[in-house]
Order: C-alpha cells, then structure tokens, then sequence
C-alpha cells in the first residue's frame, strides 16, 4: 500500500473515495505514526480509539454512499479547543485532567464533517509563546535539524507548535491551530508546512480557550494551501453562541482556488524591511516578489506606517485581555485547587502560583499592571487608538493592492532555550505576523524554500477583510513556484 | 418642593444628601448572556449553563429580552436611551463570580438621564418633586455563597450568577428618608407597571445601595457612604435616619467622615464598615472583546415604545380627570395590579367616583381582612361593577351593599342572584315605613319630648330604630324624609 502518512488531505480523500485505500487503513498508519513520533514530544492526548472509530464510520458512509467532505481524514486538534470528553488543558497545568462536557464549535464542525480524531496537541501554554517552550507537558521538538552536523533540538514554533510539528513529521495530514498574533503563521513557516489564520470572526471562538479575545483566531494547518482551503471551509460559519462570529456564507474556497493572478497587485510594505533580519529572508521575499509576478501579479510600493508600533501594542492589548480572560482559572469550580493556609485569597494565589507557568504569569501581570487605574490610558487607551491606525494602515493600502506579501517570521526555527531567557527577542518573532492578527485581516505562511542551514522559510500573505480567497490563491501561485517538497529527515 | 427634613446636631442642623443606587433584576426567562433559567427559590446550581459556570472557552451573548426591558424602562422614565453601548468587564476575583469579571457598562451605559416624579403628600399635587436618573446600566448577578453548609468550607450556588440586572442611579436629588422611601416606592412602582422588574424587594429582586452624606444647609456637598444591598423601602429609610445621625455626631465630635462602603444590620438597624476606600479594588474596567457594542435600530426602540402600557402618572390624572379624588387616584394607582383590577372595574361600567370609593374602602378593607390583594381577589371587576349598579339604582342601600359584598366574598356569587335569592332589596315603601315610624315615635314618645325640646342628636336614634324595624331594608333617605315630615308636626 502507498505511504498514507505522506499525503495530503485532498489526496487522502480522493484515494479513499476511489477505493484505493480504506479510512480504517489511513486512520492506523497515523495512529501508528503518532506513536512512532513521541520523541517529539507533539501530543498531551493521543486518542487512537476515536481516530478509528471515525475511519470506521467513514468506511460505512463510504459503502452507503453517504460521504462527508472529511470523510477518513484523521486530524490533530490543538490542545486550545474543548473536546468533549477528552482531556483539554491549554497547555496548563491549571488545567490538567479537565474532560469538558462539551465540544468546541470548530472541532465539533470537523467531527460532523467525518474527520477523526487522532490526539490533542501539545502548545504553549494558554498560547503564550513563540517557541512551544511555555507548555506544561515541555517543549515540542521540531522534526527538522540543522544541517551543520550539530544535533541541537529546534522549535517548532508556537504557540501551535505540536500542530506544526506533526504536519511537519507526518503524524497528521491537518490539524488545527489558533492565532493570536501569529501562532498559526509562525510554527507553518517553521516546519516547512502552509497555515491560514481566516478573518477574524470567520471561525467560532466556542469552546476555544481564551487567550485574547479580540485577537483570537482558528484555523488549520496542513501541507498544502489546498488542504488548507478544504479545512478552513469546514471550520467556517457563523455560530450564534459567539458575538464576535460572522454571520457571513461560507465561501467554496477549494473549488475557487486558482494561481492566475492577472490584474492583481501586490503590495510590497516598505516598513517590514527592519534591521537584522538575515540577508536570506529578504532574498526569499523577493523571489516571493518574483513568483507572484510571474503568476501575473503586479508588485506595488506600499506603506503601512505605523508597522513598528505594532508590536508594543500587540503586548498591550493580549496581554490586558488575558489577564481578565484567565481570571476564571481560580480553583473553585473545575481544574487545579492548591487549598491556601486559611482564607479564599490564599487558595486564589496557590492555586494560580502552582498553575500558571512564568510565561504566563509574566502576562498577566503586564495586562493587570495596563489595565490599572492611573495607567489606563497610558497604556490601553493608546493601544487601542495605535490599533485603529493599524487598522486604517491597512485599509489604505489595499486601496492600491489585493494583497501584500512579507516573511512569515524574521528567522528560521530557533534552537530550545536560545530565547527562553530573552522575552523580547522571543516576542520579536511574530514582528511580521502581528499587524494583520490586529487588523483582523486573513493572512497565511506558506513554504519559500530552506536556508542556509536547510531550515524552512515561510513567506506571508496579507489579505482584505473576508478576502481568505484571495490570500490562498496568492499562496497558491507560490506554493505552485517555490516546489518546496523539502522533508525532515527522519530521526525520532 | 423643599424638604425641611433636618438633623439637629450639637452645631445646629444639618442637611441630609440622598443618591440611590438601585439594583433591578429584569424580567426574563434567560440570564442575560446565556439560556439559563432565572426562576427564584430554585434548588442550588440547577440553572446555571456552561456560561454562568465560566468554563474554559465559554462565551457570553447578549439576550435581547433583557436589553429590551431596560430600554423600555427608561422610556418609562423619560430617558435618553443611548443607540450605542457597550459592555465593560469589572475584573475582581471573588467565589461568586465564575469568570472573575462582571459584565456591566460603565463607560457607555443604555440608558442616560431621566427622571421620576414622586409625591412626598399624595393628596398634593403640589408636593411633587423630580429626582433625577443619572443612568441605567445592565449588568450580571453574581452567585451566592452559602457558608452553613459544612463545617470548613463555604458553597457556592450559581444560580444567580448571570442574571440580567438594571442599575438605575439616581442623582443627589433625595434630601430626606421620606423623598427617598417615595423614590423607591414610585421606581418600583414604575418598573411593574412596565413589567420588567417584578420588584419583589423580599426575594432579592430589587435591592439599593444608599449614598449618604449630610452638610450645613445649602453648604458644600460633604463626604458620602454607600451602604449596599438594602432590601426595602423602611430600611431604606431607617439606613439614611441612622447614616445622617451618625455622620453628624462624627462630624460634631471632630472627626471626618471617609468615603466607605457600609453595610446595614436589620436587627440592631445600625450600619457599618464593609471596607474602607483604601482597600477599594481597582476594577480594570475594559471593554469586553468578546461582546460587539450594542446597537439599536429604530425598530426595536419603535417596539419598545409602542409596547409600554400607561405608566402610574398617566393613570392618576386620567383618574383624577374622571372626578376620583387625587388621594384615591393616587392609591389606585400605586400597585399595578390595583390599578389594572380598577380600569377593569370601570371598562364594565361601574361609575368612577363611587367606584373609587368603594375600592379605596370596601375592597381594601376586605382584601386585607382576608391577607388578599387585586392577584388573587375573590370577586371580579365584573361583579363589583354589578354590586355598584345596583347601588346606583338604588336597588341596595349602603348597608344592603355591605351585607351583599360579604355574601360575594364568602360564596363568589353575584350581587343580582344575592338580592334576589336572600330578599336583600331596599325598600321606599312609604306606607311600610311610616308604619314602623308611627309604632317606633309612639313608643318611645320621651324621646320625641327631647327632640322637640331641642335635643337634635336623637334624630339619629330615630333614624336607626327604624331602619332595625325594617330589617336594614328600607331606603334610608326615604327614613330620613318621613321621620322629619312626622317629627315636624
């Protein structure tokens, strides 16, 4: 039999509704790579159980000719979303052992579409960081190496650093990740795979723990920017149990995926060539530039002014929402209790010592510390007015482009504890992801090519408000160019 | 109109500064950002969703039932309802707020100014005065603690958490227990009439948080205290009576009054400290990111407006225009299920000022004898209407009327088969009745001696001794005419 563990989503699919191979065949392969790829530390769940228990049904529609669009596709669900019945902990130790009575809207919809289940997936904790360092259950290891002969263990990314890296290593065909200022986008560009974080309120933020709220995104990885289309198409949709969701059709993003882009203009933004970002990741930007032309596509200057700004006012507004946002993790009703000495202020402050790890604790205390009386302003106020210029930076611009196109992320995959010890440098990475994550706008990392040290590259793509259309077939007309088909050499 | 209401301190008097905040729990079968029930009295955590809980990834939506009764009660109060408004979170940890926030509008609330009109006198029109509301904001109920429940631990009990409330802040407006007593009386009276607060204060429905300060008449504003969750409208009073007294005495003795939340203690009808100024929380107040603002379309406030009944001062003056007199009007129209019972009295004919009376009276009298009221009365305005008719037509005296309305409460049956089945009608015979005045003058013949000597009183005497001869039958204006026409002979 063919090596499932190597295919795409969409030729999963196809092989499987041709008769090639059964959902049961697929679901063990993986099931069995999962296993075989624990030293990379991806999954705090497996659940090979549900993973064949979904094959079986999809082999039984297959026969009643009752298919669904995911019908023998076996996932990884980011540990962030709720999963009925399975642990679901975020990451966190605070939450360790929580089984909630319910399944988060995104995931649910992938249940419905007949996708299976195959584990849940390790992350920063609460999806603070960059590197996948923050989790409770350690760090994912990156399947990808250096080529310098050094053995040291990369990161994958993070926060969706386990979804990354089973893509990468093949123990998934899809997961799901989340994106909050460029932790779909960043992990992608790490391991060498394509992810899309849709416009803000196209995926239901139900049953999704809360990072930050207003910046909170889902969406799926994978390795294709079709396997992406056909993920993101089955996540979408207005759910009434959240406000902020778009009460919008769901586009047929697979069926309209095309690389010809004629008459379209893409926007170059001077602002994101920043100092010491390697010589490498401005080639592969403007081979990017190169690609996209040839696919039709006219480059265009453009400027968004208040780029640097963005960052500090990513810090602001996350960090201010999650300190509120994580207020409920208090040990009263569900997850961990450390009982105080003697009053509920004392079982308050052990439970949330014990829970949290630092990273986490680092940002509660700077949202507690911008929301406060006396710096509320100063801090909040302004970052949401810099927001709306970011905002109108980009509404500006695309009033004379489609899309833009910059790096993913200001370096390859990083070395396990390079950055732990520096927050800021860590937080650098997200540098190109974050004015998009603030602006809402659908943005996507999709492979260039490998650097110096035969590491992954990603190149970014920034597109309108709902205009996910626009931004695949962007990555599409590259992914089609770059042939990126690079593989980590098997080693766990 | 000017209170004189004054605390007589060692340094003379002193003026008393009322705000209120009051708390009004909306009328709705669902909480107001999840589905949950919100019925009172029921067993502990048996209506509490995923939401109210606060479990992880939950997120709140907002229930328009609620926002439309909040809208609909500060059209009733004349207010500006804001178009755009938005939900804060108000960021405190405590066992009974699942999510360690609040939702609540603090920076744009849904309501803006308005303003009641309370009677301090409610037989003078001219002892109106308008309060002022500064706001009303909609917000969440927390939950309950419960710390008799096991030796070492307290319980939480979250059915409350996440009920829809309506805090409704008066201005500085109040200068005395009685004005601020009529304020809670004519609010509450307002949001039933409305129907979005049952304004139960026993079950916790609607509760204030006093705000008292006291200054030299006219002087500057002093320093104020709130006092929280006081459950009705005597407290109210006794809260202000107690807080005044004893900010004056801290005053007069030289201290200084701090700004503090308080609390009021029935038993000793005392208040004091719940926590200083000091160790006041900082809020964090931010908008919520999970929660769009709120917009309203001319629709929905078309709606809300087009669907609010007529509102207490309305009534009273329709009353009052149907020549009821302004002290009954008034007390028909205080409790909205009064007022209701009576406009149904009217719609099937019963005339108005009789009506009134006999309601203010009668009905009154009964109902409290029997521990009823207009919910649950044991005759219709159907009835009444009838037994009033027959008053009108002369069918029964007053007292007829009494002895009829007993029989009704007792059997439910109606006044016409009464006086037909029992007799009960009056009678203007005057051939009948001079007889008994004949026998009665005769036998009592001292008495008429007495009368005519100058001794008017005994006409009543009279009076009574035949309307007795004739079993309460006869038509006592019929007694009164004869007895003079016989006695001035």
């Amino acid at each position: 039999m063919t090596d499932v563990t190597s295919m795409t989503i969409a030729e999963l699919r196809d092989g499987f509704r041709a008769g090639e191979f059964s959902a049961r065949e697929i679901a063990e392969d993986y099931n069995a790579a999962v296993v075989a790829g624990r030293a990379l530390n991806a999954w705090t769940v497996e659940t090979p159980e549900l993973a064949l228990a979904a094959a079986d049904a999809a082999d039984a529609a297959r026969g009643a000719d009752a298919l669904k669009p995911l019908s023998g596709i076996p996932l990884g669900i980011k540990d962030l979303f709720a999963t009925e019945g399975v642990d679901s902990t975020a990451g966190s130790n605070i939450l360790k052992g929580f089984k909630p009575p319910y399944e988060s809207t995104v995931s649910g919809k992938l249940k419905q579409a007949g996708a299976g289940m195959l584990g849940k997936l390790n992350m920063d904790e609460f999806a603070m960081g960059s590197s996948n360092e923050t989790s409770a259950y350690g760090p994912v290891i990156s399947p990808w190496k250096r080529s310098d002969g050094g053995n040291s263990a990369l990161t994958p990314g993070g926060s969706s650093g386990g979804s990354a890296a089973a893509v990468a290593a093949g123990m998934a065909p899809g997961v799901t990740g989340t994106d909050t200022g460029g932790s779909i986008r960043q992990p992608a560009a790490f391991v060498g795979i394509s992810g899309i974080k849709p416009t803000y309120g196209r995926c239901s933020r139900w049953g999704i723990v809360a990072f930050a709220s207003s910046l909170d995104q889902a969406g799926p990885m994978a390795r294709t920017v079709r396997d992406c289309a056909i993920m993101l198409e089955v996540m979408s949709g207005f759910d009434p149990k959240d406000a902020t969701s778009l009460d919008l059709p769901v586009p047929k993003w697979e069926a309209g995926l095309s690389s010809d882009l004629k008459g379209k203009r893409v926007g170059i933004p001077t602002e994101y060539r920043i100092d010491g970002v390697p010589a490498e990741i401005d080639v592969l930007w403007e081979q990017g530039v190169e690609w996209l032309r040839d696919a039709g596509a006219e480059p265009v200057r453009i400027s968004l002014p208040h780029t640097a700004y963005a960052l500090p006012t990513y810090y602001i507004i996350a960090p201010a929402e999650a300190s509120s946002n994580l207020a409920r993790y208090d040990g009263v009703r569900y997850g961990m209790r450390e009982m105080g000495v003697k009053s509920l202020d004392d079982m308050y402050a052990a439970t949330r010592a014990a829970g949290f790890g630092a990273e986490v604790k680092r940002r509660i205390m700077i949202g507690t510390y911008v929301l406060s009386a006396g710096f509320y302003d100063a801090y909040f106020t302004k970052a949401q007015k810099v927001r709306t210029l970011i905002k109108r930076d980009f509404t500006e611009a695309f009033e004379r482009c489609d899309f833009i196109l910059t790096p993913t992320a200001p370096s390859a995959a990083f070395g396990i504890g390079e950055k732990m010890s520096d927050p800021l440098a860590m937080y650098l990475n997200d540098v190109f992801a974050v004015p998009a994550s603030l602006a809402g706008l659908p943005a996507m990392s999709v492979p260039g090519g490998l650097d110096g040290q035969g590491l992954p590259l990603g190149l970014h793509l920034i597109g309108r408000e709902l205009d996910e259309q626009g931004v695949l077939n962007a990555a599409l007309a590259i992914e089609e160019r770059a042939g990126f088909t690079a593989r980590a050499e098997k080693w766990w | 109109m000017v209170s004189d209401y004054r605390i007589s301190g060692a340094t003379g008097e002193w003026e008393v500064v009322i705000g209120l905040e009051v708390h009004a729990q909306v009328t709705s079968n669902a909480k107001l950002f999840s589905g949950a029930a919100t019925s009172f009295g029921a067993e502990p955590n048996t209506q509490v969703s995923l939401v109210d809980a606060a479990m992880p990834g939950m997120l709140p939506v907002p229930n328009a039932e609620c926002i439309r009764q909040a809208v609909r009660t500060g059209m009733a109060i004349g207010a500006q309802i804001n178009r755009w408004s938005r939900f804060d979170r108000k960021n405190y940890f405590y066992a009974d707020l699942p999510q360690g926030y609040q939702l609540s509008q603090l920076y744009f609330p849904l309501v803006g100014e308005g303003e009641v009109t309370v009677l301090l006198d409610e037989k003078d029109e001219a002892s109106a005065k308008s309060i002022g509301v500064e706001r009303i904001h909609v917000e969440q109920d927390a939950g309950k603690l419960m710390h008799d429940q096991h030796p070492t631990m307290s319980f939480v009990d979250l059915n409350r958490s996440g009920v829809a409330l309506m805090e409704i802040v008066s201005k500085p407006d109040m200068r005395s227990p009685a004005e601020a007593g009529a304020y809670v009386r004519k609010l509450r009276a307002i949001l039933r009439y409305v129907g979005s607060c049952d304004g139960n204060m026993e079950e916790g429905s609607m509760r204030a948080d006093v705000n008292v300060s006291v200054r030299k008449p006219g002087g500057e504003l002093g320093t104020r205290t709130e006092t929280k969750n006081v459950n009705s409208v005597r407290f109210v009073m006794a809260v202000i009576e107690h807080e005044a007294r004893r900010q004056v005495e801290v005053i007069e003795e030289g201290g200084t009054i701090v700004q503090e939340t308080r609390l009021f203690d029935p038993d000793k009808g005392v208040t004091r400290t719940l926590r200083s100024k000091e160790d006041a929380h900082d809020y964090r107040y931010f908008p919520d990111p999970d929660l769009l603002p709120l917009e309203l379309d001319d629709a929905f406030l078309a709606e809300c407006r087009a669907s609010l009944p007529e509102l207490p001062d309305a009534k009273r003056k329709r009353f009052e225009g149907l020549g009821i007199g302004a002290y009954n009007a008034s007390i028909l129209t205080a409790e909205v299920e009064t007022a209701r019972w009576f406009d149904a009295l009217l719609d099937a004919g019963a005339p108005p000022a009789q009506a009134a009376n006999w309601v203010a009276s009668e009905l009154f009298g009964a109902l409290n004898r029997l521990g009823r009221d207009c919910t649950n009365c044991p005759i219709s305005p159907g009835q009444a209407a009838q037994l009033l008719g027959l008053v009108a037509d002369k069918t029964l005296s007053g007292s007829l009327a009494k002895q009829v309305f007993e029989i009704m409460l007792d059997t439910g049956e109606d006044a016409g088969k009464i006086v037909e089945e029992r007799g009960l009608r009056q009678t203007s015979d005057t051939g009948a009745i001079d007889a008994q005045i004949d026998s009665i003058l005769a036998a009592n013949a001292d008495k008429v001696q007495q009368y005519k000597a100058g001794k008017e009183a005994l006409f009543g005497f009279f009076v009574g001794q035949t309307m007795k001869a004739m079993q309460g039958k006869a038509n006592p204006q019929v007694i009164n005419e004869r007895l003079r026409a016989r006695l001035a002979e």
